[in-house]
């Protein structure tokens, strides 16, 4: 027992002592920030106004197109060829010509500008144009327009979990949002990982180190060994990164909540409530459309605790299973580049599962979503992003069950093949001779 | 009785091992005792068998049949930390620095830091190299690792020292420095195996020693005793003479032709003919510079033993 902590040490300090290691997790955080950032200042909008002249010679469009935070609109009076020889002279990015047959003819609308225009432009400008033709029309077969008002009614959907805590407020949204991001950290730690549990034994091999150390330490021990320290490793990084993404965004906060206060004083006090632990439905007013508030509100009605709690769990299940397998791979080769032809089956399913996660993202209750995330090799991922959705307690505790066990069973294979495999140099190795050894006396 | 002297006496007891792979016995009904504080010459050509038993006293793998005896006792985990092993493949970890490698070595083997550190501290003024304790093992040269390797095997002082071609990758002085520390554990009581092909060494150093050939034991037992079991009954003599006469009485080999007209000749003597007889022969016949029994090297025996197994 005590050799196994040795190991365990060894394999841990020498990896957490590494450059790499201090980059990847000053690295994270800061890209995760750098994200979050950037995804908050797409939500308010682009600082900067642009102005957009409107040529209307219909005369139908007269202030119609309401000036936003972004977009400012100057109506001209003069011919479209003066207007467009005074354009580029001009502060205005674009400009909007509706002819006088606009009614008959809705496509020979043009907007001129020095660059393309953006979508969204585009869109405000079409999504204008059509309301008002579409009035027009209406109103020329008799629909007035507070008919009009009236048949118009807008459905905001709430989805609203139903569970033994009551009613609480869920979005599907951030579900999602939730469910994916757990899954492709798993996948992307089981990958890691995983190969460098392989990479370590491959080295102890080629280096000849390990017949020194097997003459003091059980094999089984030292494959053990290693994968637990690796697997700390893992756990150090997350923590880490946790910490640190932590006390980053808090400080990202303060900084856009300042700026947001400048900007739109709603989405800023809405955020400080979010913080203050609010939920967004209970904001008065129900100002709830602002999308920022939304995401955090929605976020903050889901079960955080049994979802990080799974993480871990499916971390090292996941990881447990498959670097176990990815050992056996390391010990059967002698270099790096041999590994290529056990990495196959191997791969396959961890891939397999990171796209069915795009299926079940979308049907997270649906008879795949099911198998997948009961069958060890595919629910370390597929179970992380049902999770976010609500699972019943049985089909979490069947998966859980059958993944402790799925580990075992690799474990137990692994360590066959390691303990012929690390002491077999020079020899390429068949698929035939693996299952020899798995079943040498 | 006698059976507890013979426990007391050998540090290794092998008892009918044999092991098998899927597709060759390495290892058929090899019975070898090892006695306490011997230098033991395990010797054998490629293949025959000798890593095969190695690893399996030093419990890397285990035998398919027999046992083996360690100071009496059946081998178990408890004794690893009394054995050191330096394979014939050498390896260290790369990345890791000296110092800190050497200090996991030692406490795998059982050492507490402590102890380890301080048996450090001396073998690092002993061999002269306290400046690598912060160096990566990959900044340091062939002979420089083997040297490291070298402490890492005997540093927690272990009762049987298992060295495969010890001497292999040492330039002439460092060879020597590491033969003597041999010496020098053998007189502190530690026992040592030999694994090894090169005859000198064995010649050299060894006190005991053990063939192994296709698997099975040919011979072992005190190097005296099997030089003496080896013995041809061979004389050479070195003369300046005519020696034709005396061929009806000895068997006569002429070996070669020497410096200043001299000549070497083997000459055969009977079971029960003796040394002096045959002088008084050649004394009237030629002048002797030189005269001396064939005493058998071991590569001639080694050679001997191997080609005597028939092909299986």
């Amino acid at each position: 027992m005590r050799n196994i902590f040795l190991v365990i040490r060894r394999e841990y300090l020498v990896r957490v002592k590494k450059k790499s290691f201090l980059i990847m997790t000053l690295l994270g955080p800061l890209l995760f920030v750098a994200f979050y950032a950037t995804v908050f200042w797409v939500a308010l909008g682009s600082v900067d106004t642009k102005t957009v002249q409107v040529l209307d010679e219909s005369g139908l469009f007269r202030n119609e197109f309401k000036d936003s935070e972004t977009l400012k609109f100057a109506y001209l009076d003069s011919s479209i060829d003066s207007a467009k020889a005074k354009f580029k002279s001009s502060e205005a990015n674009a400009l909007v010509y509706i002819p006088k047959n606009v009614i008959k003819e809705p496509k020979s609308v043009r907007i001129y500008a020095a660059k393309n225009v953006s979508m969204d432009l585009k869109s405000e400008i079409e999504k204008v144009i059509e309301k008002e033709i579409e009035d027009i029309k209406l109103g020329e077969a008799g629909i007035t327009h507070k008919i009009l008002e009236d048949s118009r009614v807008n459905v905001n959907s709430e989805t609203i979990s139903l569970s033994e805590e009551g009613e609480k407020t869920s979005s599907s949204g951030a579900a999602t949002v939730i469910g994916g991001i757990c899954a492709f950290l798993i996948y992307m730690s089981v990958f890691i990982y995983g190969t460098q549990v392989m990479r370590g034994i491959t080295e102890e091999k080629t280096s000849r180190i390990v017949e020194v150390i097997i003459s003091s330490v059980k094999p089984f021990h030292l494959m053990l060994g290693k994968i637990i320290g690796v697997a700390l490793v893992g756990l150090t990084q997350f923590v880490l990164w946790i910490l640190l993404t932590t006390a980053l965004t808090s400080a990202t906060s303060v900084v856009l909540n300042n700026k947001m206060s400048e900007q739109s004083p709603e989405v800023a006090l809405e955020m400080q409530k979010m913080q203050n632990g609010m939920p967004a439905s209970n904001m008065p007013g129900g100002n709830v459309e602002n999308p920022v508030a939304e995401v955090l509100g929605a976020v903050s009605s889901l079960n955080l605790p049994l979802i990080l709690g799974c993480f871990l769990f499916y971390y090292l299940g996941g990881y447990l299973l498959y670097s176990a397998l990815f050992g056996a791979v390391g010990a059967a080769v002698d270099n790096d580049a041999d590994t290529q032809q056990f990495m196959l089956p191997i791969t396959l399913p961890i891939i397999f599962s990171f796209v069915f996660a795009q299926f079940v993202l979308r049907d997270p209750d649906g008879t795949l979503a099911f198998w997948t995330s009961i069958i060890p090799f595919t629910s370390p991922i597929i179970m992380m992003v049902r999770i976010p959705f609500g699972v019943p307690a049985w089909e979490i505790a069947l998966s859980m069950f059958l993944l402790v066990l799925g580990f075992m069973g690799t474990t137990w294979l692994a360590a066959r093949i390691y303990r012929v495999g690390i002491l077999m140099y020079g020899k390429k190795v068949s698929y035939k001779e693996l299952a020899k050894w798995i079943f040498y006396k | 009785m006698s059976q507890t002297v013979s426990i007391n006496m050998n540090i290794i007891e092998v008892r009918n091992v044999t092991k098998e792979y899927s597709n060759h016995v390495a290892l058929d009904d090899v019975s070898i005792n090892i006695p306490k504080g011997c230098i033991f010459g395990l010797l054998g050509p490629n293949g025959a068998g000798k890593t095969s038993l190695i690893r399996i006293i030093n419990q890397i793998t285990g035998p398919d049949k027999g046992e083996i005896l360690f100071d009496g006792q059946h081998l178990n985990q408890s004794h690893i930390s009394r054995i050191g092993y330096l394979p014939e493949e050498r390896g260290l970890y790369k990345k890791m620095k000296v110092g800190e490698q050497l200090l996991y070595l030692a406490q795998l083997k059982g050492l507490s830091q402590k102890q380890a550190m301080d048996k450090l501290k001396t073998w690092f003024i002993k061999f002269d190299i306290k400046t690598w304790w912060d160096k990566s093992v990959s900044d340091l040269s062939k002979g420089m690792q083997q040297k490291v390797q070298f402490v890492s095997t005997v540093l927690h002082e272990p009762d049987l020292i298992i060295l495969d071609e010890p001497f292999s990758g040492f330039d002439p002085i460092n060879a020597n420095l590491i033969r003597d520390e041999i010496l020098e554990l053998k007189q502190k009581g530690s026992t040592i195996i030999f694994s090894t092909h090169r005859m000198e060494t064995v010649e050299e150093l060894c006190d005991n020693i053990a063939l192994i050939h296709k698997a099975k034991k040919v011979l072992d037992g005190p190097k005296k005793l099997i030089k003496e079991q080896f013995k041809t009954h061979t004389y050479f003599v070195e003369y300046k003479g005519d020696l034709s006469e005396l061929e009806n009485v000895y068997a006569l080999t002429p070996e070669k032709e020497l410096d200043n007209g001299f000549r070497r000749t083997n000459i055969h003597l009977g079971e029960n003919a003796s040394p002096n007889d045959l002088l008084r022969d050649l004394l009237p016949k030629a002048e002797i510079r030189s005269f001396g029994e064939n005493i058998p090297s071991m590569s001639d025996i080694f050679m001997r033993s191997v080609n005597e197994v028939p092909e299986a």
